[in-house]
């Protein structure tokens, strides 16, 4: 049997959720209504039992440093180990993932013009960590999920374009699609939304331009996908441009995917926001 | 690319500049040389070549000059945790203000 994307997320990956889920602080009022949006996502996702989760994430000079930078790296390994980002490593299970099925990702990719970076050794860190956390939380024997890692370079210009990160999407659906493995897939798209970390601006947030890019992402992706980095940055925040991320995951689902959960919550620096689809 | 005012745009040319200093901050991503920072930063910082005025920048922990320099964010909080900084702290620097004077602009204060 083929395998198939059963679902799609957009979803923010800011940092501090980290030690918040580690020292169990997700009742804490200024963090409850994060964790509160999340509580019908697992449930559904519970439900929905997905094999593996395919998450488009950008490393933060954890594992990649700027002596040589990946546009396009992708995960090929059946474990991948917590990375420590410079604050210690974090308390939680190593990641499994299922080499077969990236490896064929890899081969349907490159076929499909998309000139990836292999690992075949690799960590994870926050962009990766905080939306597992989020939405397949771990237990004592591990994480429910295997996992593909796809890191995209978001933070050292040039970035690929939206519309490369669109079709990124486009040509993962048809890699999924051609595993014989009869796998039920996740794709997860990270990052964002508004914020910017450096400079005078930073701390700028932007929540119109935020609403606005969940009303696009849902029904209009093929022209968000036109959009230029400088009008993100513009608009939402230097650092903001991860959204393109999202927009992998919008291309690797159907135009019509039902739009499930929307939320958002904007407490310090950054916009978190949160969409989900079923195919 | 445009210019954005208060912005830093980390691009290749930028990447190129602070390239001894972020390659010295990827090392904090290790216990051991986060130890022999702490242990003596002088000699820490020689050990990655830095210039002088590099040198300086880390000293005066001015953060907003180490992003002029090349340095990149997401390299910079690695540093900001090893010298007790954490983000807000170092934006509040950037902006200008005092870290309480930046809190109070927040929505939600108790999301750190």
């Amino acid at each position: 049997m083929p395998s198939k994307i059963v679902a799609g997320i957009g979803l923010s990956h800011v940092p501090s959720v980290g030690p918040v889920v580690d020292r169990k602080r997700e009742n804490d009022p200024a963090w409850k209504p994060l964790f509160d949006a999340y509580i019908p996502v697992r449930s559904w996702l519970e439900k929905l039992k997905p094999d593996v989760a395919i998450v488009v994430y950008n490393d933060h000079v954890a594992e990649f440093g700027f002596d040589r930078y990946p546009t396009f790296a992708l995960g090929a390994a059946d474990r991948y180990a917590i990375a420590d980002e410079g604050f210690g490593t974090r308390p939680l299970p190593e990641v499994p993932g299922d080499a077969e099925f990236s490896i064929h990702l890899c081969e349907e990719l490159v076929n499909q013009e998309f000139d990836l970076t292999v690992c075949q050794e690799m960590g994870v860190e926050h962009g990766f960590l905080v939306p597992m956390n989020l939405c397949f939380p771990h237990t004592p024997s591990g994480w429910p999920v295997r996992s593909v890692p796809l890191q995209v370079n978001v933070v050292q210009h040039p970035l690929p374009t939206a519309r490369r990160c669109y079709r990124l999407g486009q040509a993962l659906r048809q890699a999924v699609e051609s595993y014989p493995g009869d796998l039920r897939v996740v794709v997860m798209g990270t990052g964002g939304m508004s914020h910017q970390l450096q400079g005078k601006r930073f701390g700028f947030m932007s929540e119109k331009f935020d609403h606005w890019f969940l009303n696009e992402i849902e029904k209009n992706p093929e022209s968000l996908a036109q959009i230029s980095h400088h009008r993100i940055m513009e608009e939402a925040g230097a650092e903001a441009v991860e959204l393109i991320m999202w927009l992998t995951m919008r291309g690797a689902l159907s135009k019509n995917a039902k739009r499930l959960h929307r939320h958002y919550y904007a407490p310090m620096t950054t916009g978190m926001g949160l969409i989900t689809f079923e195919e | 690319m445009r210019q954005i005012p208060d912005t830093s745009i980390f691009d290749l040319r930028l990447s190129r500049r602070g390239l001894r200093l972020n390659k010295m901050c990827t090392a904090l991503c290790s216990p051991a040389e986060r130890e022999a920072f702490k242990r003596d930063e002088e000699a820490f910082m020689t050990r990655f070549s830095l210039t002088d005025n590099e040198k300086d920048l880390v000293r005066k922990r001015n953060f907003k000059g180490l992003i002029e320099a090349g340095m990149n964010i997401y390299a910079m909080l690695k540093i900001g945790s090893a010298t007790g900084n954490s983000l807000y702290r170092m934006g509040a620097q950037m902006r200008g203000e005092s870290y309480e004077q930046f809190l109070a602009t927040r929505n939600i204060k108790g999301a750190v």
